[in-house]
């Protein structure tokens, strides 16, 4: 094993000094996060309120909040890496060290960083923009966020306990098989992904039905906003291509647990078959966390442009075409694999078409700004710098989809700085244009325009100064993963300059999370509801919304139905009169969401370490806790009229 | 779906408390289908081509099993009908998944 002999066959990782520092800190924060519950009473809140909370805005902050924290954790990860790579041959980390480090960032900024932080964006705005109370199955929105949290929590022990997977964030078989990666650390992975994508799987009917059965009266598919489109075009690709990655970590999992030969060498195991089967997920999922970040620009700039989105219908159309062509590409991951000439023509061709549509939407943009009152405010600033940033990317990705030429560029530094273009450039600058957009609607007040700035500039210089040198040294023959290199290479010079980028974003992050905490304290309260003067139907609510959205569920004449009613000057159509309330109907906070994850957790926990007890009493208990929920008739309650017109007179909006 | 008008008005399905007899049926079916699969897959008690067309068969009876007894694929609602919209899209991917699949893994005849 590892960095590390494992003390008991199992337990504590050894071994390494930055670990123990690892470990000491862990145990701080849970010591502090304890003391501070404590001597402020806080537990009965922090189990009544967040908990076993249905809310979906409740659960979105959640999310948002383990997206940020997951986000430190694998940028730490990075910077340790590049600290590495800064110098020729050096002892920063160690060979196993590395590798460990390498897959945990890509892993935890998939899925525990990237992923929850679309679903953040999900459940904070969907309801709200088509008029809906909740989503249409809140007690399994819950169970989703719960599955995500504890598999990210099984994902991060391995870090301490056991050791952390290390062959990469794709787990490739025959490597990742247990014939060459003996120990619990990739069972860690198998299983922790398998648990949070049950998860997935499970947002993406849910926020589908939402959307498509629960849309206030009058706001045909037409009508809905462009995010709520993406988000659609989003959920269509969860749906069919998680269960693709459930089988393939099922399989290698079995594979491990249970000595089976669905992807060894030997027994007529065909490790290619994962390979293929990770990357029909795959493939897909760059799109799943690409297309809500298209839809928050799409909202972005129209708001901001005080303009139309130039091309609704080539928008949608777009989005739709993306999700259904991104199934048809998958195999440019393994060009090199040497499928023949037909299968790696096809895919190359496919490959090279998606850049059609997302051609398209970058011109709408453009367009939607082109005469446009643009106001430069954070959302608008991430969205403009998006640009560029996606372009170059997307250039150097058709560069990639040329199969002969993918023979050269395979698996080195510039697939490494192409798809980090895409994926910071792309998703994580809309992360952050949604966060500034949507922060006043979920929190009250708005974030500090200054820190923001300074936080961006930070990661926008330090973007580029880390990733484009990575572009020249993959052309030199640098490649990916390599844990060090000698000098002499030509190589020094570019390294070091992208290791200087990497801690200026670091940095930028940590600006970033200082702006947040002076803007709590300090930030501008918002007190109408609708700072950046909006044209959806969330900037009508007030910030932060009550519990139920809307007191009256709004009747929909126009797609920008908010900004129609402000230019007509009959904002008030959208207030409830005292007439019109009646009773709401709201589900019950339940604490079965949280014990599933406990369980679900313990069950995982059991099979990483082939303890089949724990594993069995784990599984136990979900299925006794699903019974106990099939058998419950009084989930949900109506909240009274009076209570209503309290809460909405409280509001000012009475 | 809390905005529906029979969800607003109470609970709207719960009148019909009858013994889930659908849900059983279904139940003892797909542990049957699955048992028989493993049982050919385990004891290898067919030629691979006939285990792997006979294990084929009873995945397919395995997919009929979930969509009428337990997925509701034969209810409606007013609205367009989403569910084979749905079944639609699913036969599309199902299709390129597993036709392009097999022929990437053919290697296009250059490996077997």
């Amino acid at each position: 094993m590892p960095i590390s002999h494992l003390s008991h066959w199992g337990l504590l990782v050894t071994g390494d000094p930055l670990l123990y520092g690892a470990d000491a800190s862990i145990i701080l924060a849970s010591v502090g996060i304890v003391f501070v519950l404590t001597y402020f009473k806080k537990w009965k809140w922090l189990w009544r309120e967040w908990l076993t909370t249905v809310d979906h805005k409740r659960i979105g902050i959640m999310y948002l909040i383990a997206a940020v924290l997951m986000l430190f954790r694998a940028g730490t990860d990075a910077l340790m890496m590049r600290t590495q790579l800064a110098l020729p041959n050096q002892h920063f980390l160690g060979p196993e060290h590395y590798d460990q480090i390498f897959t945990t960032h890509g892993t935890i900024m998939i899925f525990f960083m990237a992923m929850p932080f679309i679903f953040a964006l999900m459940n904070i705005a969907v309801p709200l923009q088509i008029g809906a109370r909740d989503v249409a199955f809140p007690y399994l929105n819950a169970i989703s966020f719960w599955l995500f949290f504890f598999g990210a929590m099984l994902l991060n022990l391995s870090f301490v306990i056991g050791g952390s997977p290390d062959a990469g964030w794709t787990s490739y078989a025959p490597l990742a098989g247990l014939h060459f990666d003996p120990g619990p650390g990739e069972n860690f992975y198998l299983l922790s992904l398998q648990i949070t994508g049950i998860g997935s799987i499970a947002t993406g009917i849910n926020f589908l039905a939402t959307i498509f059965k629960m849309r206030a009266p009058g706001m045909t598919l037409m009508k809905m906003p462009l995010f709520t489109w993406s988000i659609v075009a989003t959920n269509i690709l969860i749906i069919f291509a998680f269960p693709a990655l459930a089988v393939a970590l099922a399989l290698l999992l079995i594979d491990r647990i249970a000595g089976a030969h669905f992807f060894t060498i030997h027994a007529g195991g065909l490790p290619m078959m994962y390979i293929n089967m990770f990357w029909i997920w795959g493939h897909p999922e760059v799109y799943i966390v690409l297309l809500p970040a298209f839809g928050v620009f799409s909202e972005v700039v129209a708001t901001f442009s005080r303009k139309t989105i130039f091309g609704y219908k080539a928008m949608v159309s777009s989005m739709l075409v993306i999700s259904v062509v991104s199934y048809f590409v998958w195999a440019h991951h393994f060009f090199t694999m040497g499928g023949g000439v037909s299968v790696n023509s096809f895919f190359a061709v496919a490959s090279m078409l998606i850049g059609i549509p997302t051609g398209v939407k970058v011109f709408n943009w453009m367009f939607t700004m082109y005469r446009g009152r643009i106001r430069m405010k954070m959302p608008m600033l991430w969205t403009i710098a998006f640009i560029p940033c996606f372009v170059l990317g997307g250039a150097s990705g058709m560069m990639l989809a040329v199969a002969p030429v993918d023979y050269q560029f395979h698996n080195s530094y510039f697939l490494v700085a192409h798809f980090h273009e895409m994926l910071i450039g792309g998703v994580v600058f809309g992360m952050f244009a949604a966060l500034y957009y949507w922060w006043p609607k979920v929190f009250g007040f708005i974030l500090d325009e200054k820190w923001g700035r300074w936080a961006f500039w930070f990661w926008n210089i330090g973007f580029y100064v880390c990733f484009e040198p990575q572009y020249a040294l993959g052309l030199m023959g640098m490649q990916r993963r390599m844990y060090t290199y000698p000098s002499g290479m030509g190589w020094t010079a570019l390294n070091f300059i992208s290791t200087i980028g990497a801690f200026l974003m670091g940095i930028g992050f940590l600006v970033m999370a200082g702006g947040i905490v002076y803007s709590i304290f300090k930030g501008e309260r918002d007190l109408t509801g609708d700072p950046w003067d909006g044209r959806t139907l969330e900037w009508s609510l007030p910030s932060p919304a009550p519990h139920y959205n809307f007191a009256v569920i709004p009747t929909i004449t126009d797609r920008d139905q908010w900004w129609t009613l402000k230019e007509q000057g009959k904002q008030d159509t959208l207030r409830p009169r005292p007439e019109d309330i009646q009773p709401i109907h709201m589900p019950k906070n339940s604490a079965k969401p949280f014990l599933i994850g406990v369980a679900f957790f313990a069950a995982g926990f059991g099979f990483v370490f082939n303890w089949y007890v724990l594993a069995a009493a784990g599984l136990f208990c979900i299925v006794i806790l699903l019974l106990v929920r099939s058998f419950e008739y009084h989930s949900d309650y109506h909240i009274p009229v009076d209570e209503v017109v309290h809460t909405e007179t409280a509001l000012g909006r009475l | 779906m809390l905005n529906t008008p029979e969800s607003r008005s109470g609970m709207g399905h719960h009148h019909a408390e009858r013994f889930p007899w659908k849900g059983i049926i279904g139940y003892v079916l797909s542990i049957i289908l699955t048992g028989f699969s493993m049982w050919i897959g385990l004891t290898h008690a067919a030629q691979f081509g006939t285990a792997l067309f006979v294990i084929l068969g009873l995945a397919v009876l395995q997919i009929f099993v979930q969509m009428f007894l337990f997925m509701h694929v034969t209810e409606s609602d007013e609205g367009p009908p989403w569910q084979v919209l749905g079944l639609l899209a699913g036969l599309l991917f199902v299709a390129t998944i597993v036709g392009m699949s097999m022929w990437i893994m053919t290697f296009n005849g250059q490996a077997s």
